[in-house]
């Protein structure tokens, strides 16, 4: 039982586990499950005096449970990793461990940030809470994220870089 | 208690991810690449668990347990679903890591995520930035 647990979770355990945050969050909180809007956040709440509208007009002190929220995810990977896991796993490979990886997750990061806030939500937003509340946008969105994902990819193996 | 409930589920959420390995690069890559189909059935469960829990909240409990009423807003359809969708996909690939894993890499101690969480800030700044001109 301990070894299970230590070990990786099966997609049959983790799948539904990650789904119930969904209840979760709306009968303890009323709140829908959400990530990027964090971004949105951290920006309006780092630079108060901005005169962008889309960060001027962010309530971000009355949307503060999702800042919370965020701040679990880090606690979580902590934990997880320190006391659920027998073995430390890489999550990233060791060739973006250098100034050149670095700049590559930096763009893309960038990507991750400007498409979540552009698409209003992410894998969480859209393709875990908007699917699950039928919403047509999310299900759009999702089919967006992969054809994105999967063009990066056919154009990887094309490049000849692998895969 | 106020917020410190979210930060509770988070935590949970957190955890699930990090167990489910879909903060792994790995993972992310093997599920682009059509290698293992894990990535697809975790996405697929979740959605189906969470579609169960809306659709039985709707019939049994309309309200949070503090007895405040549901909202679960619809999500509008914009140019940006599409557009935005395509390139944060692009995004997706190039980091392995979609924006509730950054947080979750970073807790778990793989710091060079900080730059995924640096680009992804810079992003959403342009993006504000820009938002007026964008269709």
């Amino acid at each position: 039982m301990t070894a299970a647990i230590l070990a990786p979770w099966p997609w049959y355990i983790a799948g539904p586990l990650i789904g119930l945050t969904v209840p979760l969050l709306l009968l303890v909180g009323g709140r829908n499950l959400g990530i990027s809007s964090s971004f949105r956040h951290i920006c309006a709440a780092v630079l108060p005096n901005s005169r962008l509208a889309y960060l001027r007009q962010d309530e971000w002190r009355k949307q503060a449970w999702n800042l919370f929220f965020t701040a679990g995810l880090v606690l979580g990977g902590l934990l997880a990793t320190r006391l659920l896991s027998s073995q430390a796993r890489p999550l990233l490979p060791p060739g973006y461990h250098n100034a050149l990886g670095a700049l590559q997750l930096l763009g893309g990061g960038f990507l991750v940030g400007f498409g979540t806030r552009y698409a209003a939500g992410c894998t969480s937003g859209h393709s875990i809470m908007g699917l699950s509340n039928l919403q047509k946008s999310s299900l759009i969105a999702t089919l967006a994220f992969f054809a994105g994902g999967l063009t990066a990819a056919a154009l990887h193996r094309l490049l000849g870089l692998g895969g | 208690m106020g917020n410190v409930k979210f930060l509770f589920i988070g935590t949970y959420f957190g955890i699930v991810l990090t167990k489910a390995q879909v903060i792994s690069w790995y993972k992310i890559r093997n599920m682009f690449f059509f290698r293992e189909p894990d990535l697809y059935l975790i996405i697929g469960s979740a959605v189906l668990v969470g579609m169960l829990s809306i659709m039985l909240i709707r019939k049994f409990h309309p309200r949070t347990l503090a007895g405040e009423p549901l909202q679960i807003p619809g999500k509008p359809l914009t140019p940006g679903t599409y557009l935005g969708g395509f390139l944060f996909g692009l995004g997706w690939f190039i980091t392995g890591t979609c924006p509730g894993p950054i947080y979750a890499q970073i807790g778990s101690g793989e710091f060079w995520a900080l730059f995924t969480l640096a680009g992804a800030l810079l992003g959403a700044y342009a993006f504000a930035w820009m938002k007026p001109k964008l269709p």
